[in-house]
Parts: structure tokens; C-alpha cells; sequence
């Protein structure tokens, strides 16, 4: 079957299966960062956007793409950067394999809810596993990043 | 020290951070034959017959390879990743007629894509013999059942093997008379501990690719901690010489002691050999955690002996280690439940340590983080909890008591002497960190709910004594760029950048002016490879020594341009100057090195260590319970390591938190189960829960450094001891709370809430 959807701000055409999932789709597409971590959803490396929300990539045939705007990191790479220094400056991206798709969730826990709680942060990012750093770099690391975006806002607005 | 010792980030953190394609599957060919295997749906079976015609009329299936396209009276092979001749008995062929576990492989399926390959898979006819399985490890030893019935199966090195009676290894050791020591100790603990074939849970499922290259060579691209033993495993595996295989590593998503062994790399290797075509493996989740090399399930016997006083006199450990249907890393596993449990008392008069290695038919088990010291530990520090409650007495005090200290000579440690240990500051340090005092050993929150504490402390070691080689090569280039070459593999642990660290800081440049290769057969400098804790230790050391020779060769050419002599020049990092102020910058001796020049820039050295000095760890844990449901979170975890010198503070405490969440999973939620056909039920992330965020209240990690002369800087390792103290601390704050001893894990909430019922 023939989908049109917008990947990372192009207009694409392609031929996909019935059962193509999104996650295989956009890998073939070149979006290398969406990775697979399970067959069951449930490690959050899949993570992509559809239509601004995040989604697991896995869990979603590329058909329910049709007609819609679909986000990979590859899309975002300015605003990962931004905020993943602050994991790189703790320490805390280890061996990286699932940071694609936490960057991704956490950008879009930050674009609904700014300034988070810690409550908040681990509740939005619990399906993200990561097996390596045990999340407490992690905390730090987005921690640092919302306390720079709030002196930032603050500069701005004095 | 400038860049010793200091948090500076990750060399590749923004590439794996931003998503760049860096992994084996990113940047594998597109052209790639995909590879998958069919598995065998009985623990124990011969193949009567098996017939692939029909999968291979299926369009676009290349090849189709059974036990008929390999020797069965060939010789065996062993996946494990260990120097020569590897301890692990070899006792598998590339595909084998007697199927010895569910998820065997009974054939290799290769095709131009999965859709094809997945039907090809369901056409392939097979007759089973099924055969009565030998699934209890504890009755494995002498049964009538053999795993290993062949004649073909060898050991290559005294471990005590014999596969006539299912035994992989046995081993015995003592110093001391223990039976006469243990009979004037006023309390004896005895306990039995069990602990289960844990996952490393990765979250890069094993992967390679294979080509072949401009020279008709094999050439393999595959996530392992061990290209080099990889090389080697191949090419007995396909029986063709290792100079025919190349292996490198790109990226890996994380190893964790999984990936030092070649759990899936034989089977694209055989395809492209055969077809001469690029073809790659990805493992699902689901192979990867019930066909692959998981902890090794253990049962381990504790008398352990003390006085009224709270003097720790003996020790006799027994442990039975369940290697699964192969040996990988079998015999050597269980060598560490003793040599890096026991030596931790250092008042013990006697010791005894016997240990005998069983084949059952489940999944093999293999290396994972901790490598048998975590089994141990978990039992010997738990008698040494339950020896405190008995003598009434403070498990941070009896510690204190008798902890082993720096220059002591350590008998169940190979005699080795302990050259560098702060285990008292450690255990200092994380009584106040957790406020011991005010919350040992359980506080009543007045809501159905206790918190309650419990500690534990850990060793492990730095490489494998005189046996693991590190090397480095160093060449300097343009503009002053330092090109690091190593066969040690970043499998995210950060090698990569403390190397470069140890390299800038004898150089005296910054790190970025250090890139770092590896690791690649072909064109790194030898090494064993990234395990047993020895990167920092053993290749640090290497790099260390590599550097200091480079810095010579450097003075050395620009002596010629100073008119000096080679040691009258001062080396400066940017420049070098000679004793009557002349200066050469570095860019110039480079420069002046590319034209006319015999002196080269460039230098290998190699490491070694006749000793493996142990790293030393102390953590507390802090729990909430529910008694009613038995609930339970660690609130808080509080630990101190002496890894010697953090050569980066920030990548050492990262390794420690996430060490610590694994040990965490491993003491509360990570179970093994088998159906009574051996089936594996925990075989997805479903059902084997790793801790997610929310699971984990704050982990605490600090270090108390001392310092080991023969390391780089005076750095010991890090990567392993990290896993070792949640279990048994988690046991006793359990015990705490609700009065039960477990000396099984994972102790789950069903289990703490029953125990809190029955005990009110």
C-alpha cells in the first residue's frame, strides 16, 4: 500500500506492507536513531513523535502514518543537543544505545510540562529503560538542564 | 594531574546521545542476507531427520544449513571469550544433532529478507527423539542422564572436568585446618544460599555482520567485548584459519560481561563463508534472554565460624554452579564465590573452598558483571549479617572488626598481598552517608509500612593475573594529533576516554587531542579484551607506559632540530625546548618527522600484571515496606568505592549506580523459572523485570581512594565490584523488617508479605 506522511519535515511517498511497523519503516528511511530494544514495548528505544506525541514505534504499523507528521531525532537534532549535553556532563548516556529514545521522551515531557517535578520526570520517563546507568545520572543530568533553562528564561525576561 | 582524575565527557557522548548511526546494525550493508536460526523446542533431543527442501524452494531463501553441513566427529569449540587454551571445556559444534536446551540451534536459515526467512523457518521439517531432560542442578552430577555423552568433548586445561559424569569443573582449596578452627568457634552460621541465572539485559541484543573483503577474507562487524578470542572462536567454529577472520566492533550498546562470549557470531560467519554474500544476525529480545550466556545459577554452603567476641575465625564455602548445556566460563566463575569473598575477613585462621561445575540441560550460562563474586558475596556477607544478629552485635561493627587490611597477604586470594585497600574508610563513609545509627535496623512508620537498612561489602578484582595482556599504540600526526589504537572495547563503559585521559595526562595535552581506534583484529595491538575488570587496570597501564615511550621519541627527534641532546630537551605538551631556551613547538617536530625523518613517531607497549589488586565497595540499603502487600523499594542506597584513583569521578560513578540498580534487580525482581520441560518463562521484558525509574528511590555513590602503586595513576577497576553489596544488603534489611532469613533471590513481594504474616 502507498502512505504520504511528512518525516522530519519532508513530504515522503512509499510502498509499505500491512504489516510494516512504523519503527522498521523509518529505520529504512535513514533514521537510524530509533532503535529496537524488545518485542513488547516495553523499553522506550523506539520512541518516535506522530503528530507532535510520542509513541512507540514498534507498537504502530507504519499505515496509521499515512497523512501524518512523524519526528525522529534525526528531526530534532538541535534541540537534543541542547539538552543532551547535560547527560554528557554527567556521565550518564553510557553506552547510548537507549538515549535516542529517552532524548525523544523527554523532549516531549518538556514541551508539556516545562518545568517537571522529580515525581513528574520518573513517572513521564518510567517506560524508558536503561540498563546501564541506573538513572540516577540521568536525574541529575535533566535536573541541571531544567535549572539552565530557568535562568535562561529568567535572563530573557530582565 | 590535569586530566587524571577529572569528569570530563565521554568522547562520543554527543554522537550516541543525538542518535548517530554508530551501532552494528546502523551501518551494516543494506545488501545484508538475514540470518536467523530455527531453535530446538526440547531440552534434550537427538534430530532423527530434518528436512529443508521445501524452505528452501520459499523465494529469495539463499541457504538453509543443518547438522548435516557440519562434522559431527570434528572438533568442538567453546564461545567462550578467554585467552588460550580457554579454561571453558569445548563442547559445542556450530550446529549439532543432539540438541541439548530449548533454544538450540538446530538450523541456520539466511535469505534476502525476514518476511522470507520467517516462512522458510516454519517449513523445515524436523523429527525429534526427545530424551528425558537432566534439569535439577542439584541432582546433575553422576546422573545417568549425560548432557555431554560425546567423545568428542574436551577441557583443555586440569579444571577437574569430566563429562562422563556431567561435570564441567571441580575444585578444591583450604588454607588452615578448618574443621579444627570451626570446632572452637562458640557460633557456627550455616546456611544454603541460591541465586538465580540472571540476564545482563543489555539493551543492544547481540548482533554481527559479515562480508567478505578486497582479500577474499572474512571479515566480521559484531557488538563483543573480545575481538580478538572472537577471531579465534569463529575460526573453530567454521574449522578455517584465524588469519583468514577480521573482527571488529563498532558501538556497543552495552555488554555487561554478555558479549564476552560469541553467543551469535559463528552463525552469519558460516553463511558468508558459504555464500560468499553479506549477511547479518540480529538476535530478538526474546533469543537473546533464553539463548544466551547468562549469571550462572548457584547454590552456595556457608559454615562460616566466629568467637563470643565477634572474631570471624573460618571459613568453608561449597558452591554448585550450574553451567547450563555448555561450558562458558564455567570453571572459572566459580573460583570467584570464594577468592573474592573470603579474603574480606582478614582474621580467618583457615579457609575451605570446594566447588563442583554442573551441566543441566538449560540455557548455558556465561559472564556476567560480578563473574561469580556476586554469588559469593551474597552468601558469605549474608552469614556474616545473620553472625552479627546472632551475637547481638552491629553488622557495621563486627566489620569493623575484622575487615582485611592494606599490606595484609590475603591466603584465599592466591596469597596475594593486599597493596592497596580503604575498605575501613569505605565502610566509615557509608554509615554516616545513610545515618546508620538513627535507622538500624528498622523504624515503624505507623502506616503499615517499616524502613528498615542492610549493608554488605564487596571485592573483586583487576584483570586476570598474569594473564591478561592490555597494549596501546600511539602515533603522533598532524597538528599535534595523538592517535590512540587499542583492542579494548568501549562497550559504553567510557573506556575509550579514560585511555585518552591516561594517554593526555603523560602527554600533557587535552583529551581531544587523542582520538581513539578500536577495536579491530587487523589493525589494533593485541589484547584480551574488555572483562574481569581490566581495561583501567591492565590497558590503562599500557597506555601509560606507551605514552612515556612516545614522549621519548618525540624529545628525540626534536633534539635534532634543538642541536641538543635527547634528554636535555624539556617536553611541554605544545612545545620542546632545549637547555639554552630554544623552543620547537609539537607541530614542528611533527612537521620536521614527515620529510626527510628516520625516527618514527609512533610507539606500542603492552601491560601485564602478575597481580590483580582487588577494588573494595561498601553499600547500605535503605528500604520501604509494605507489610500488608509486601511492597518493597530501596529508598535509598548509599555505597563507597575504593577503585584506587577515579581516573574520570563521573563515568566510575555512573558504572556504580548502574552496577548497583542491576544488583537491586537481581535481590528483588529479576526471576528465572523453567517449565518442568525446561522452557523459560521470564523471556521477555515482560515478564524479566529490570528496574525501571520508578522503581529506585536515590542512589548514592561516593569513593574513598587508595592508592595502587602498580595501576596507571593509581587507578584499580571499577566496572565489576559495583554489583556485588545490594543483594545481601537488601537480604538483611528484608530480614529486618520482617524477621525472615531469605537465602533465595530475588525475595519477592508474595514471599516478604507471607513472611511478615506469619511472623506478627
Amino acid at each position: 500500500m502507498t502512505i504520504h506522511l511528512i518525516l522530519n519535515g519532508k513530504k515522503l511517498e512509499a510502498e509499505v506492507a500491512p504489516d510494516t511497523l512504523l519503527l522498521d519503516f523509518v529505520r529504512e528511511q535513514g533514521c537510524a536513531s530509533v532503535k529496537r530494544g524488545c518485542e513488547t514495548s516495553n523499553c522506550g528505544l523506539c520512541t518516535v513523535f506522530l503528530e507532535d506525541k510520542p509513541v512507540l514505534s514498534c507498537s504502530v504499523p507504519a499505515a496509521r502514518a499515512d497523512g501524518k507528521h512523524v519526528t525522529t531525532l534525526e528531526g530534532l537534532q538541535e534541540e537534543a543537543a541542547e539538552f543532551s549535553a547535560f547527560i554528557a556532563d554527567q556521565g550518564a548516556e553510557q553506552c547510548g544505545f537507549c538515549n535516542p529514545g529517552f532524548v525523544m521522551n523527554a523532549l516531549a515531557l518538556f514541551r508539556e510540562n516545562p518545568f517537571p517535578t522529580e515525581e513528574e520526570i520518573r513517572e513521564y520517563l518510567a517506560g524508558n529503560l536503561c540498563r546501564c546507568s541506573g538513572y540516577e545520572g540521568q536525574l541529575r543530568g535533566i535536573l541541571a538542564f531544567l535549572e539552565w533553562k530557568k535562568t535562561k528564561e529568567k535572563e530573557a525576561q530582565s | 594531574m590535569n586530566t587524571v582524575n577529572k569528569p570530563v565527557r565521554k568522547k562520543d557522548a554527543m554522537q550516541v546521545l543525538t542518535g548517530q548511526p554508530v551501532y552494528t546494525d546502523d551501518i551494516a550493508p543494506a545488501d545484508c542476507l538475514i540470518v536467523k536460526l530455527l531453535r530446538s523446542p526440547h531440552a534434550n533431543a537427538m534430530i532423527r531427520s530434518i528436512r529443508t527442501d521445501t524452505a528452501l524452494k520459499v523465494p529469495g531463501i539463499e541457504a538453509v544449513f543443518t547438522w548435516e553441513d557440519v562434522p559431527q566427529d570434528g572438533p568442538r569449540f567453546t564461545q567462550a571469550g578467554q585467552t588460550y587454551p580457554e579454561p571453558s571445556p569445548r563442547d559445542r559444534l556450530l550446529l549439532d544433532r543432539h540438541v541439548r536446551f530449548v533454544g538450540d540451534p538446530v538450523a541456520i536459515v539466511a535469505g534476502k529478507d525476514e518476511a522470507c526467512v520467517d516462512r522458510a523457518l516454519k517449513m523445515i521439517k524436523v523429527d525429534y527423539e526427545v530424551l528425558e531432560p537432566l534439569l535439577d542442578f542439584r541432582k546433575a552430577k553422576d546422573n545417568p542422564i549425560l548432557v555431554h555423552p560425546e567423545d568428542n568433548w574436551e577441557a583443555l586445561c586440569p579444571v577437574g572436568a569430566d563429562n562422563k559424569r556431567n561435570l564441567c569443573a571441580h575444585d578444591e582449596c583450604s588454607g588452615g585446618d578448618i574443621e579444627e578452627v570451626l570446632s572452637h568457634c562458640d557460633v557456627i552460621i550455616d546456611r544454603t544460599y541460591h541465586t538465580k541465572a540472571c540476564q545482563q539485559a543489555m539493551m543492544e541484543t547481540f548482533r554481527t555482520f559479515c562480508t567478505i573483503d578486497t582479500y577474499g577474507r572474512l571479515n566480521v562487524v559484531s557488538s563483543t567485548q573480545i575481538v580478538f578470542h572472537c577471531r579465534r572462536i569463529i575460526a573453530n567454529a567454521l574449522g578455517i584459519p584465524k588469519s583468514k577472520v577480521r573482527v571488529s566492533k563498532p558501538r556497543i550498546g552495552g555488554g555487561f560481561g554478555a558479549k564476552q562470549t560469541s553467543v551469535c557470531e559463528m552463525y552469519p560467519a558460516f553463511v558468508t563463508w558459504k555464500t560468499k554474500k553479506p549477511s547479518k544476525i540480529i538476535f530478538s529480545r526474546e533469543e537473546s534472554l533464553s539463548a544466551s550466556s547468562p549469571r550462572h545459577e548457584m547454590e552456595l554452603h556457608v559454615r562460616l565460624g566466629a568467637t563470643k567476641d565477634g572474631i570471624i575465625h573460618g571459613i568453608d564455602l561449597y558452591t554448585l554452579s550450574n553451567t547450563g548445556a555448555y561450558g562458558e566460563h564455567g570453571p572459572t566463575t566459580v573460583g570467584l564465590t570464594g577468592h573474592k569473598s573470603i579474603p574480606l575477613y582478614g582474621k580467618a585462621e583457615a579457609f575451605r573452598f570446594t566447588s563442583d561445575v554442573v551441566y543441566t540441560n538449560v540455557m548455558s550460562a556465561g559472564a556476567y558483571r560480578g563473574y561469580g563474586a556476586t554469588q559469593g558475596l551474597f552468601a558469605v556477607e549474608s552469614a556474616v549479617n545473620e553472625l552479627a544478629d546472632r551475637l547481638h552485635m552491629d553488622p557495621i561493627a563486627l566489620r569493623e572488626m575484622n575487615i582485611v587490611k592494606e599490606g595484609q597477604i590475603m591466603p584465599a586470594y592466591y596469597n596475594q598481598e593486599n597493596t592497596s585497600c580503604a575498605l575501613d574508610r569505605c565502610l566509615a563513609r557509608v554509615k554516616e552517608m545513610i545515618h546508620w545509627d538513627e535507622k538500624y535496623p528498622v523504624r515503624d512508620m505507623g502506616n503499615g509500612k517499616v524502613r528498615s537498612v542492610g549493608m554488605g561489602m564487596a571485592m573483586q578484582g583487576s584483570g586476570i593475573s598474569a594473564v591478561d595482556v592490555g597494549s596501546a599504540t600511539l602515533q603522533l600526526g598532524d597538528e599535534g594529533l595523538y592517535m590512540l589504537s587499542i583492542g579494548a572495547a568501549d562497550m559504553g563503559t567510557g573506556c575509550d576516554t579514560i585511555l585518552a585521559q591516561i594517554a593526555a595526562e603523560v602527554l600533557e595535552c587535552s583529551v581531544d587531542q587523542i582520538s581513539v581506534f578500536g577495536a579491530d583484529t587487523d589493525a589494533s595491538p593485541y589484547d584480551s579484551g574488555s572483562y574481569a575488570s581490566s581495561t583501567t587496570y591492565v590497558t590503562g597501564k599500557a597506555v601509560e607506559k606507551c605514552a612515556l615511550r612516545l614522549r621519548e621519541q618525540i624529545c628525540t627527534l626534536a633534539s635534532v632540530l634543538l642541536h641538543c641532546s635527547p634528554d636535555d630537551v624539556q617536553f611541554q605538551g605544545d612545545s620542546l625546548s632545549a637547555p639554552d631556551g630554544q623552543t620547537v613547538s609539537l607541530t614542528e617536530v611533527v612537521t620536521a618527522s614527515q620529510c626527510g625523518s628516520d625516527i618514527p613517531l609512533a610507539a606500542t607497549e603492552k601491560h601485564t600484571s602478575p597481580i590483580s589488586p582487588p577494588p573494595f565497595m561498601v553499600g547500605a540499603a535503605e528500604l520501604e515496606i509494605d507489610l500488608n502487600t509486601g511492597e518493597t523499594k530501596v529508598i535509598e542506597f548509599a555505597a563507597v568505592v575504593d577503585c584506587g584513583t577515579p581516573v574520570n569521578p563521573n563515568l566510575a560513578r555512573v558504572q556504580a549506580e548502574g552496577g548497583i540498580l542491576q544488583g537491586i534487580g537481581m535481590a528483588l525482581t529479576e526471576n528465572i523459572r523453567y517449565s518442568s520441560k525446561g522452557k523459560l518463562w521470564e523471556n521477555s521484558l515482560m515478564q524479566y523485570k529490570i528496574p525501571t525509574r520508578q522503581d529506585i528511590g536515590h542512589i548514592r555513590v561516593e569513593f574513598e581512594s587508595s592508592y595502587e602503586k602498580t595501576g596507571p595513576f593509581g587507578a584499580k577497576s571499577i566496572g565489576e565490584v559495583v554489583i556485588n553489596t545490594p543483594l545481601p544488603a537488601i537480604a538483611d534489611a528484608i530480614y529486618h523488617a520482617t524477621g525472615t532469613r531469605f537465602c533465595e533471590l530475588p525475595i519477592t513481594p508474595e514471599q516478604i508479605a507471607m513472611a511478615a504474616q506469619n511472623n506478627k
